[in-house]
């Protein structure tokens, strides 16, 4: 128990396992010794293989690829005979507008998503926990974590057709009162409302499930406890369930800040058009724009690099805090 | 629970305050969906003139006359049931196996192993490296490319390895004494006992093969071997992006937008099938997904 409260001792234990475990590994074999331990155990080997080798030539060996960010490259040459250029590309890209300005909105919109996106699936946890008849419950939870298994695609043809200006739902609705038609899915100052309102749209509902877990392990002896001492719901919500789960919502909020950069590209690209890439283009679009359809793939890997070296800079302090934070690592 | 009569009114206002919020949220959630089959039912000419808002106006199945005629329809919808099929097991074959040998404490430099599945969750090359890989590798326009090139994933590895730990020792003990080999514990002792991790993870794969798009949008330019998600995106992007075009398809039975919501309604009707069991096991896995290393 105490193990569990002290974070201090819980790293030592930790330690100790790993250098256990280390010895373990790396006992002093001659290959006498690994032979036999082939001989006996060589079908687990077998199990691995195809797993390791799939992550080689799939992952790993696209990592070795990305050395075409510092090349001038051309296909007949291929990856390893193209020259290097050094630096270049990250030149280019830092003095090209295009690049900053998709770096600007992949910060804005991930930002924007953080702000609405974040809070919602707890207002909605807490929401459902106060929730007395199961049926009703049941069946809204149901409803709400239906649009997480929609493919973009689906959703993107929801949104354009409920926005069209001719027939959508929304300009039918404005309509009514007397507004305008208004194209929204031309204008620029409309992409990042609605593209964050759907996201949290298709997710909160999802994303709460976590946070209805943790609610469910706060022990029910402190509400009833608080209910002889005559508290009500709302401060039972607010000085019971709230601190409770506040560890989970931290985790929760240190993951999210590390998987910032993530913007859900393939809704952008559904939902974008040329008209909206003033506040719409990320990074991720901008080099599937760039390399994949504009056949510039060094530079766009040069982009692609610099995004995935962020996101693991990211990653990996988010998991160094939540570690400190809760012994738990996140994978 | 406790009883309601129990509360005060402050609470019964706040109990009854929160069931409408709920409530409106839910009908946000399930409007669209209900203002699409709507509209994949009217006629063309109300739901241009935007006169659909919640049932059906001149009940009409001429759109689904139309997006069924479509022979590209019905071979993407083919190919959508090839690649979440043939993902699926490809990915098992490979998830099953490895996860397991990741488990046994006996297989040397199981670090290192884990460290290189998990390595892949923190840093992966990116778009372009990948597609210039597959490109090299001879995988583009080709089934076998869609169904191999996204088999591993080190979410599922780890999910499932992490479950397989779980698993006692004691069980596999009267198989060993039967001279069981390890092939023979893992498909009679631990996938037996590991069927609802199996079936959250075949779920996952199941979900995001039907819903993949991005990849076989890059991947395929062979129209025969689109899936479903990108035929949908074409007709969408085609139609949308002319204007023309649109209105020139929209005849009194249907339009634009009664054609396109008609193949929304046929591609979501087989998630909607497996939903109970999605709900059931994804849950289930989403908890499972604060996986240690």
């Amino acid at each position: 128990m105490s193990a569990d409260l002290d974070p201090a001792i819980g790293r030592t234990e930790e330690l100790v396992v790993e250098a256990r475990e280390a010895q373990r590994s790396r006992r002093p074999g001659s290959l006498q010794r690994v032979g036999d331990h082939l001989k006996r155990e060589w079908q687990l080997y077998v199990m691995l293989i195809p797993t390791v080798l799939w992550l080689l030539i799939f992952l790993y060996k696209p990592m070795y690829g990305l050395q075409i960010a510092f090349k001038d490259y051309s296909i007949f040459r291929g990856v390893a005979g193209s020259p290097w250029i050094g630096f270049e590309h990250f030149q280019t890209l830092f003095g090209n507008d295009q690049f900053l300005r998709a770096l600007k909105n992949t910060i804005i919109i991930s930002f924007y998503g953080l702000l609405f996106g974040f809070p919602m699936p707890i207002l909605l946890a807490l929401m459902f926990n106060e929730i007395l008849n199961q049926t009703f419950k049941k069946s809204a939870q149901t409803i709400v974590y239906l649009p997480h298994f929609v493919s973009s695609v689906i959703i993107a043809g929801i949104v354009i057709t409920a926005f069209s200006p001719s027939a959508g739902i929304v300009n039918t609705i404005m309509g009514w009162f007397g507004i305008e038609p208004i194209y929204f899915l031309t204008k620029p100052e409309w992409f990042r409302p609605i593209f964050v309102g759907t996201g949290v749209w298709q997710e909160a509902g999802f994303q709460s499930i976590v946070y209805l877990a943790a609610i469910a392990g706060v022990s029910p002896t402190l509400y009833e406890s608080a209910v002889v001492d005559g508290a009500s719901r709302w401060q039972m919500m607010w000085k019971i369930t709230i601190p409770s789960i506040l560890p989970t919502i931290i985790i929760m909020l240190i993951i999210r800040i590390g998987n910032m950069l993530e913007v859900s590209f393939e809704m952008i690209i559904l939902l974008y058009q040329p008209a909206t890439y003033e506040t719409a283009d990320v990074v991720n679009t901008f080099i599937y724009r760039q390399g994949i359809q504009g056949g510039q793939y060094d530079l766009a890997a040069a982009a692609g690099l610099f995004n995935a070296v962020v996101a693991f800079v990211l990653v990996m302090t988010a998991n160094t805090i939540s570690k400190r934070y809760s012994r738990t690592s996140l994978w | 629970m406790i009883n309601m009569n129990l509360y005060s009114r402050g609470d019964k206002l706040f109990v009854i305050v929160n069931m409408v919020l709920i409530g409106l949220f839910t009908i946000s959630t399930l409007y669209p969906f209900i203002y699409i089959a709507s509209l994949s039912l009217s006629t063309g000419f109300e739901a241009r003139a935007g006169n659909v808002i919640m049932t059906p106006v001149g009940f009409t199945i001429e759109a689904y006359k139309q997006v069924l005629s479509e022979p590209l329809f019905w071979s993407s919808y083919m190919n959508t049931f090839i690649y979440t099929i043939g993902g699926t097991l490809m990915s098992l074959a490979f998830i099953i196996p490895g996860a397991y040998a990741l488990s046994r404490p006996q297989l040397y430099g199981r670090r290192f192993w884990n460290l290189m599945v998990a390595f892949t969750m923190w840093f992966n090359a990116g778009l372009i490296p990948f597609f210039l890989n597959m490109r090299d590798l001879g995988l583009l326009d080709s089934y076998f490319g869609i169904i191999i090139g996204f088999a591993v994933n080190g979410f599922n590895i780890i999910l499932l390895r992490n479950f397989f730990e779980g698993i006692p020792q004691s069980f596999e003990e009267a198989a060993r004494m039967d001279g069981a080999n390890e092939f023979q514990v893992l498909w009679k002792v631990y996938v037996p006992l590991s069927k609802p991790a199996i079936a959250t993870v075949a779920l996952f794969c199941i979900v995001s093969r039907w819903n993949g798009f991005f990849w076989a949008m890059v991947l395929l330019q062979d129209e025969e071997k689109i899936p479903l998600q990108v035929y949908l995106r074409k007709v969408i992007a085609e139609l949308s992006d002319d204007e023309e075009f649109a209105t020139s398809l929209l005849t009194a039975a249907y339009s634009f937008e009664t054609v396109s919501a008609a193949i929304i309604v046929c591609s979501i009707v087989p998630i909607l099938l497996i939903y109970p069991f999605l709900q059931k096991y994804f849950s289930k896995g989403i908890l499972l997904g604060g996986v240690k290393e």
